[in-house]
C-alpha cells in the first residue's frame, strides 16, 4: 500500500511541476490530460460495461459547445459574438471570463450527464454491433447537425473568449494547464473509487453476460445508464476545457470529430489494455507521446499512419500494454500460478 | 423547415423519382453489405470508402477519355482484386473474432482509404460527364437527367445477374452453404478460406459498379464515405440480412426520404437527417424487441 502512496505523491508532484521545468510542453501536457480523461471515461463503457461506443465524442463536443456559450452568452449577445469576429468588438475583463469559465465548465458537465440519462435508457437498449454502430451514428448526426446551427457559428466555426490580459500567453498555459490536471485528478480519484465499490462487479458482470446478471437480480439498464451518465459528466469536462484550449470551435473538426478525438479515445484505452484502471493511462500516454513525437515525420500522412496504427493494434494487439504485461508478469497482478498445471498445460500445447 | 415540397405536386413528383432511382443504387451497396454480414458476419465501415474508390476509377478513365460509363464493368475488377487483397490482409485475422474488432479494423481500413484517397486524387468534388442529357417529364416540370436512368437499370441488371449466380453457380451455392453453417461446409469439403476472400471480393466489386455509377450521377469526394456505409447498414438491418425485395425496397425509402429530407431541412441537414434516422430505426427497433421479449416472458 505504502508504494502504491509513493507513486500517486510522485506523479502529483510531477504533475504540479511540470509547467515549470517543461515550460515549452505546457499545452502539450494540458492535451494530455485531456486524452487520459478521455480515455478513463471511454474504458467505462468499452472495458468494464462491455458496451464498446463510438459516440462518446458526443458528450465531448457537447460540452465544448456549452461551455463556450455559456461564457459568451453569460455577458455579450451570443448570435453578434458569432456572426463575424465578436470577439474583436466585446472583450472580457478577467472576472467575467473566468466567471464565465467556471459557470461554463459545470454545464458542460451537467447538461451532458442529463442528456446521457434521456437518451441511455433507448440507447444502451441494444445490444453490441447495433450499440456501436448507433453510437457512430449519434456523434457523426450531432456534428453534422451542429454545423447547421447558426446561433454556434454553423459552418464558419466559433472563437471562443480570448485570455484577459494578465500576464500574458505564460499564464494562459499554466491557467489551462492546471485546469486539465485538476480534471485528470477528479476523473482519476472518481473512477478509482467507483472501481473499488460493488459498482465495478456489476459492470464486469454486464460484460461477461447481461442476461445472467439480469436473472441474478440486477437492475442492468439503471447501472448501464448510470456508467454512461458517469462518462459524459467527465466527458463535457473534458470537452470544455478543451474547447478553451485550443480557442477555436468547429463542428466536425474539433468537436464532433469523430474521425481524430472519436478514434483516438478508443484507441488509446485498447492500446492500454481495457477493463483496467491504468491500462488507459498508459496508453493514453504513450499514443500521445507517438502522436506528438512522430506526427511531424509523417507530413500529412498522419492519417494514413492512424489507419496503419489502428488495424495494427486492434488485430495484433487487443489486449494492450497492460494485458501484455500481465500475461508476462502474473504474479505481480496478484495471480497465483500454479507450477505444476503450467507445466501440463505446455506439454499439451 | 420549409414544406413547399408538399404544396406543389410537380416537385413532389420529381422528388419522389430521385428518390427511388437513388434508392436503387444504396440498394446495390446494401446487397453488398447484406452478402459479407450474412457470410463472414463482418461489419465493414470502409464499404462507402470502396464505394468511393470504384467511383474514382471511373471519373480517371473519364478523365483519360474514356467515356465513364465503361467503368461499370472495368471498376468492378480492379475493386474485386482489392477487395481480395484487403481480405488477405486483414479481414481474414478478424473473421471469427469479437465484432467490435471487425468494426474497429475496418475503420482503421476507411481511414486509410479516406486520407490515400485524397493524397492521390485530392480533396475536390468531381464528377465524370456522361453527356446522356435529360429527360423532360410532364410539361418540363420535372427533370431526369438520363445518367440516373441509366444508373439504375445498370444496378438491377447487377443485382438480378448477381441473385442468378448465387442461386446456379458453384461458387454461389458455396458461399450460401458457408452462409448457412460454415462448419458444415468445411466439412463437407468447401474450401471456406477461399470463399470468404471471393465474398469480399464480390462485395467490392458491387461496390465498384455503385461507385462507378454515382460517379456518373452524383459527385464523389474522398470524405463522402462513411454515409454510403450508414445507408448501407441501415437499409440491412431494416430489411434483414437475406431478403432481396426488403433490400430493394427500404434502399428506394431511404431515398426518398432522403430527397424530402432535403427539400424540407435543407441540403446542409441532409447528412445529419440520415445519421438520426438510423439511430432513430435502431431504437424503434429495440423497444420492439424488447417489447417482444416481455410478451414470451
Amino acid at each position: 500500500m505504502s508504494k502504491n502512496i509513493l507513486l500517486y505523491s510522485a506523479i502529483l508532484i510531477f504533475g504540479l511541476i511540470a509547467p515549470f521545468v517543461f515550460p515549452a510542453f505546457k499545452v502539450q501536457l494540458s492535451i494530455l490530460c485531456v486524452l487520459i480523461v478521455l480515455a478513463t471515461t471511454w474504458n467505462i463503457q468499452g472495458g468494464e460495461m462491455g458496451y464498446n461506443t463510438f459516440g462518446n465524442i458526443l458528450f465531448y463536443g457537447l460540452g465544448m459547445y456549452l461551455c463556450a456559450s455559456v461564457q459568451v452568452g453569460m455577458f455579450f449577445p451570443l448570435a453578434e459574438w458569432t456572426e463575424s469576429g465578436g470577439e474583436k468588438t466585446f472583450v472580457h475583463t478577467p472576472a467575467q471570463f473566468f466567471q464565465g469559465m467556471a459557470v461554463g465548465l459545470v454545464v458542460a458537465a451537467v447538461v451532458p450527464t442529463i442528456v446521457a440519462g434521456l437518451i441511455g435508457y433507448a440507447i444502451l437498449g441494444l445490444r453490441g454491433h447495433y450499440f456501436a454502430i448507433c453510437t457512430l451514428g449519434l456523434g457523426v448526426a450531432a456534428g453534422e447537425i451542429s454545423g447547421g446551427i447558426e446561433i454556434i457559428g454553423a459552418g464558419q466555426g466559433f472563437t471562443t473568449p480570448p485570455f484577459p490580459e494578465v500576464g500574458g500567453l505564460e499564464a494562459r498555459g499554466e491557467f489551462f494547464y492546471f485546469l486539465s490536471f485538476g480534471a485528470l485528478i477528479l476523473t482519476f480519484v472518481a473512477v478509482r473509487a467507483i472501481y473499488s465499490t460493488r459498482f465495478r462487479l456489476i459492470l464486469n458482470a454486464i460484460r461477461d453476460n447481461e442476461d445472467k446478471a439480469e436473472a441474478m437480480g440486477i437492475e442492468t439498464m439503471k447501472y448501464k445508464i448510470i456508467g454512461w451518465m458517469v462518462s459524459a459528466f467527465f466527458c463535457g469536462l473534458a470537452g470544455g476545457i478543451m474547447g478553451g484550449l485550443v480557442g477555436y470551435i468547429d463542428s466536425t473538426d474539433v468537436a464532433f470529430d469523430g474521425r481524430e478525438m472519436g478514434v483516438f479515445m478508443v484507441l488509446m484505452a485498447i492500446l492500454g489494455g481495457k477493463g483496467t484502471l491504468w491500462g488507459p493511462v498508459i496508453g493514453a500516454t504513450v499514443f500521445h507521446i507517438f502522436k506528438e513525437g512522430f506526427w511531424t515525420f509523417f507530413l500529412g500522412w498522419q492519417y494514413v499512419a492512424l489507419g496503419v496504427l489502428i488495424v495494427v493494434i486492434v488485430i495484433y494487439f487487443p489486449e494492450g500494454i497492460m494485458g501484455w504485461l500481465r500475461e508476462k508478469y502474473p504474479e505481480k497482478f496478484g495471480e497465483v500460478i500454479d507450477e505444476e498445471d503450467r507445466k501440463a498445460q505446455v506439454e499439451l500445447k | 423547415m420549409d414544406f413547399m415540397v408538399f404544396q406543389y405536386p410537380m416537385i413532389t413528383v420529381q422528388a419522389c423519382l430521385d428518390g427511388l432511382l437513388l434508392g436503387i443504387l444504396f440498394a446495390l451497396i446494401a446487397y453488398g453489405m447484406a452478402l459479407q454480414w450474412g457470410v463472414m458476419n463482418i461489419i465493414n465501415i470502409a464499404q462507402g470508402d470502396l464505394v468511393i474508390l470504384g467511383g474514382y476509377i471511373a471519373y480517371f478513365m473519364y478523365l483519360y477519355g474514356i467515356h465513364p460509363a465503361w467503368g461499370v464493368i472495368v471498376s468492378p475488377i480492379i475493386m474485386y482484386f482489392i477487395g481480395v487483397g484487403i481480405y488477405k490482409l486483414v479481414i481474414n485475422k478478424v473473421v471469427d473474432r469479437d465484432l467490435f474488432i471487425s468494426i474497429l479494423a475496418t475503420f482503421g481500413i476507411s481511414i486509410l482509404f479516406m486520407q490515400l484517397m485524397n493524397f492521390a486524387f485530392g480533396a475536390d468534388v468531381v464528377l465524370a460527364n456522361s453527356g446522356y442529357g435529360t429527360t423532360m417529364l410532364f410539361d418540363n416540370n420535372v427533370t431526369l437527367p438520363n445518367s440516373k436512368i441509366f444508373s439504375a437499370v445498370i444496378s438491377i441488371v447487377f443485382a438480378i445477374g448477381l441473385v442468378i449466380y448465387m442461386k446456379k453457380s458453384k461458387l454461389g451455392r458455396a458461399i450460401r452453404a458457408t452462409a448457412q453453417n460454415s462448419r458444415a461446409a468445411k466439412i463437407l469439403g468447401v474450401d471456406t478460406e477461399k470463399v470468404y476472400a471471393a465474398t469480399f471480393g464480390i462485395n467490392a466489386a458491387l461496390c465498384g459498379v455503385a461507385g462507378a455509377l454515382i460517379s456518373i450521377t452524383f459527385t464523389i469526394h474522398p470524405y463522402m464515405g462513411l454515409p454510403y456505409t450508414i445507408r448501407s447498414f441501415m437499409i440491412v438491418i431494416v430489411a434483414g440480412l437475406g431478403n432481396l425485395p426488403g433490400v430493394a425496397m427500404s434502399g428506394m425509402g431511404l431515398g426518398v426520404f432522403e430527397e424530402f429530407a432535403d427539400y424540407i431541412l435543407g441540403t446542409e441537414f441532409r447528412i445529419g437527417a440520415v445519421f438520426l434516422l438510423l439511430v432513430l430505426i435502431l431504437v424503434y427497433r429495440r423497444f420492439k424487441l424488447s417489447r417482444k421479449r416481455e410478451y414470451l416472458k
